[in-house]
């Protein structure tokens, strides 16, 4: 492995990490914002436990989203010094905005926490709802600067050099929206579907009842109205990136060749030798008509792109078709769930539904690392789309595979911890938090 | 706009050193406790610090990110030549900042309470530690963008007495601000005499280390004394700071705990104010005898102007919750509010 390879691999793996994190630290406290609404309207007690049950495991992964997140401000400059040089001034704005709503959502956790019993009870609950939503800022704010990367605005780019700086307009980019709007979604698909999973796995076990129930219910709502919306979303960014991003959506689509009536290529092996799919179902007319709205319309293939400016096709396909066909299954299981409760309420007592809500666990998290693959492979080899490519950008430092191996190691030991603390937490519900009224021996 | 940028840069810094300096140091405290206190060490460190660690953070973020938005080549250069001290505290701050979180919210407490305990006492030093050695590198004019070998340009950009003895006094630094600070914020007089003590002994630690910065700086020709002594506002800040050190032998003696954590940070930032004035507005001397300067290396004035903007903004909001977090921790709890719980679903 060459340092530059080191470099992105040690970038994508600390990206990757992080992303979990945030994604949980930004959706769970409107979980617990609801259940501890719950609480303070009805007094059952059963909803202030889901809340403090909940709000340990987020101090956990709030820990840990809050350090990787801190570790990457640093990455940006460890391994991509050029790049901060010239980019760092322009898409600096969303960064200094983030800095504010980070700070704000880590003094409203600091309330939260340890508010219990402390302040007024519904200021308390307030700083939990703050949490949620300056987490929610954070990230919209983040993706902003990403999308930034895709599509760069607020300068000139004259004989190399960066000018008439407009930080505002390079916030406001063109991607900016369908990116935040995408990736928030998408936080609450994937910490939804896992919540519920997980809540739906006790239940089917006979524990807790009460207590996975009430939670299940949270996080199943949640999840499914984000992944009913989602395709609409993903739709309004599949037509962004053909717009802005030709070669990303040729790569997503395998869609080697321009041509009108362009086909939907669904899974396949992509033969970037020889330009072609193999074992591919091939919709005729589709992939024109989701890109353009009409069937016969012409869309660019990778055949219009210099050869050394196409992203790696098959890693590019391959991730689309997962987040896709992942967020197809998703959907579906929330067609099922509104189904149940509005027409069907028997179904919502029996096993398959819950069964299916299990094997949904992993796959909005899943999906979330194979969208952001998408998105950051699909715009290589450039850094600044049509401006600065990644392998201008990298440190010129040696070495960085050693960099890699130890923060693979760490990461590796982070996430195995982190998992058995959840574990432990689960566990350790029927004492801490399934509580029996005083008078009666044991919980039904 | 630029004189708010670089007014907020200084001031982040010196909260950082003063809140996360605290933060790091109640680790620190922590290796340097008997065994047979160390539980109740724990728990006052604990109630001290849980509600506001992640806040006293924030202020590292807020640093770097005004250094790459607003001054890029000083963040790029430090980041290239400084690559190996920043990831070694980088490290750090990830391995203390999860084993406090783990320690605190594990659900079950058993043997795992032993390694989170060791790599939070252990990263609570060497956090701080490279802390110093960066900011000691910044100033020794051992950064040179234009070495030809790996250790040139890596290594030894870092690697010297006068960065690493910079690094021991922040250290000491960081364990006399976390002492200071506990004095207030334990419940019994016997935990309050043990933390006075501890102030006393990292105080005393913190200006032996601040003499062999001294030593070292000689011995490898750094104009230390001179950049303190040869202009007004070094020697009177400097004076302020010894004259105000003696003050708070006394008031530590008497165990006044506003005044003690007033003068504490007083001094902080007298040491921090010596230490930048004089090469204003130059944050890294480099090698070469050319320097990076905040004036001269800056980004272009629109983004300045919108750095300077957002952080204006960004107080107002981020101010009063701090003071009113930092402040309500502070107070007893009161009663907790009664309300008839219901035991069914």
């Amino acid at each position: 492995m060459d340092d530059f390879l080191a470099a992105r691999s040690q970038m994508a793996l600390s990206l990757g990490f992080h992303i979990v994190f945030s994604c949980i630290g930004m959706v769970m406290p409107f979980f617990m914002a609801v259940a501890h609404y719950k609480w303070l309207t009805t007094h059952k007690i059963v909803y202030k436990n889901v809340t403090k049950a909940w709000s340990k495991g987020v101090a956990i992964f709030f820990a840990t989203g809050a350090v990787s997140g801190t570790v990457l401000s640093f990455e940006l400059g460890l391994l991509w010094p050029t790049f901060m040089q010239h980019a760092g001034p322009i898409f600096g704005m969303p960064f200094s905005l983030e800095g504010t709503a980070f700070f704000i959502e880590a003094i409203a956790l600091g309330f939260f926490l340890y508010g219990w019993n402390r302040f007024n009870r519904w200021f308390h609950w307030f700083t939990g709802l703050v949490v949620g939503i300056s987490g929610l800022l954070s990230g919209i704010l983040v993706v902003a600067a990403n999308a930034w990367m895709n599509s760069p605005s607020g300068f000139d780019y004259v004989n190399g050099e960066y000018l008439n700086i407009d930080p505002m307009q390079a916030m406001f980019n063109d991607a900016w929206f369908s990116q935040a709007l995408h990736m928030s979604l998408a936080a609450f698909v994937a910490t939804g579907f896992a919540v519920a999973g997980i809540h739906a796995l006790m239940i089917l076990k006979g524990r807790n009842i009460l207590f996975h129930r009430t939670a299940f219910k949270i996080a199943a709502v949640f999840a499914t109205v984000a992944a009913l919306l989602q395709p609409l979303s993903g739709d309004v960014s599949a037509k962004d990136t053909a717009k802005r991003q030709p070669a990303k959506l040729a790569a997503m689509e395998a869609h080697f060749h321009t041509q009108q009536s362009a086909p939907l290529i669904i899974g396949g092996i992509p033969d970037e030798k020889n330009n072609t799919v193999r074992y591919a179902l091939k919709i005729p007319g589709l992939l024109s008509f989701m890109v353009h709205g009409n069937f016969t319309s012409e869309v660019k293939g990778l055949d219009q792109i210099p050869a050394n400016e196409r992203p790696p096709v098959a890693v590019t396909h391959y991730a689309f078709q997962v987040m896709v066909g992942l967020g197809m299954v998703m959907f579906f299981i929330a067609l099922i769930y509104y189904t149940a409760l509005w027409k069907k309420r028997k179904w919502l007592e029996s096993n398959w539904l819950l069964r299916l809500f299990v094997t949904a666990t992993p796959m909005g998290f899943i999906a979330v690392e194979a969208g952001w693959t998408v998105t950051e492979v699909g715009r290589q080899p450039w850094i600044i789309y049509g401006v600065m490519k990644t392998a201008d950008a990298v440190t010129p430092m040696p070495g960085i595979i050693y960099s890699f191996y130890l923060y693979t190691a760490v990461y590796i030991s982070l996430a195995v911890i982190v998992t058995f603390m959840l574990y432990r937490q689960i566990k350790m519900v029927e004492k801490l938090y399934d509580i029996a009224p005083p008078d009666k021996p044991s919980n039904p | 706009m630029l004189n708010v940028v670089m007014i907020y840069l200084w001031a982040a810094i010196l909260l950082y050193l003063l809140l996360g300096g605290a933060d790091f140091g109640a680790g620190i405290l922590e290796l340097f406790t008997r065994r047979a206190n160390l539980a109740r060490t724990r728990k006052t460190l604990y109630k001290a610090i849980g509600p506001v660690w992640e806040a006293n953070h924030m202020w590292l973020i807020i640093t770097i990110v005004i250094l790459f938005v607003g001054f890029p080549a000083i963040y790029t250069t430090m980041s290239i030549n400084l690559h190996i001290p920043l990831s070694i505290m980088l490290l750090g701050i990830i391995a203390r900042g999860t084993a406090f979180a783990f320690r605190h919210h594990d659900a079950v407490v058993d043997d795992m309470q032993i390694i989170y305990n060791r790599i939070f006492v252990i990263s609570s030093c060497i956090t701080p530690f490279f802390l110093g050695v960066i900011a000691g590198s910044a100033v020794s004019r051992t950064i040179d963008p234009y070495a030809a070998n790996f250790a040139d340009a890596y290594i030894f950009s870092w690697l010297h007495w006068f960065p690493l003895a910079v690094g021991l006094f922040t250290v000491t630094i960081c364990g006399f601000l976390a002492a200071i600070y506990l004095v207030g914020e334990t419940d019994n007089a016997l935990d309050k005499g043990r933390f006075i003590a501890k102030a006393r002994t990292t105080n005393t630690a913190a200006v032996i280390s601040g003499a062999l910065v001294f030593v070292a700086a000689y011995t490898e020709n750094i104009p230390l004394a001179a950049w303190i002594f040869d202009n007004t506002v070094g020697v009177t800040a400097i004076s302020l700071a010894s004259l105000s050190l003696m003050l708070l032998w006394y008031y530590l003696y008497k165990g006044k705990v506003r005044i003690i954590r007033l003068l504490a940070g007083f001094q902080v930032s007298m040491i921090l104010l010596t230490l930048t004035y004089r090469h204003f507005p130059n944050i890294v001397l480099l090698k070469n005898g050319k320097y990076l300067s905040l004036l001269e290396h800056r980004g272009q004035d629109k983004t300045i102007e919108a750095l300077a903007i957002a952080l204006l903004a960004g107080s107002i909001f981020i101010l009063p919750a701090l003071f009113y977090l930092l402040y309500s921790f502070q107070q007893k709890p009161k009663a907790p509010d009664s309300v008839k719980e219901k035991y069914t679903g």
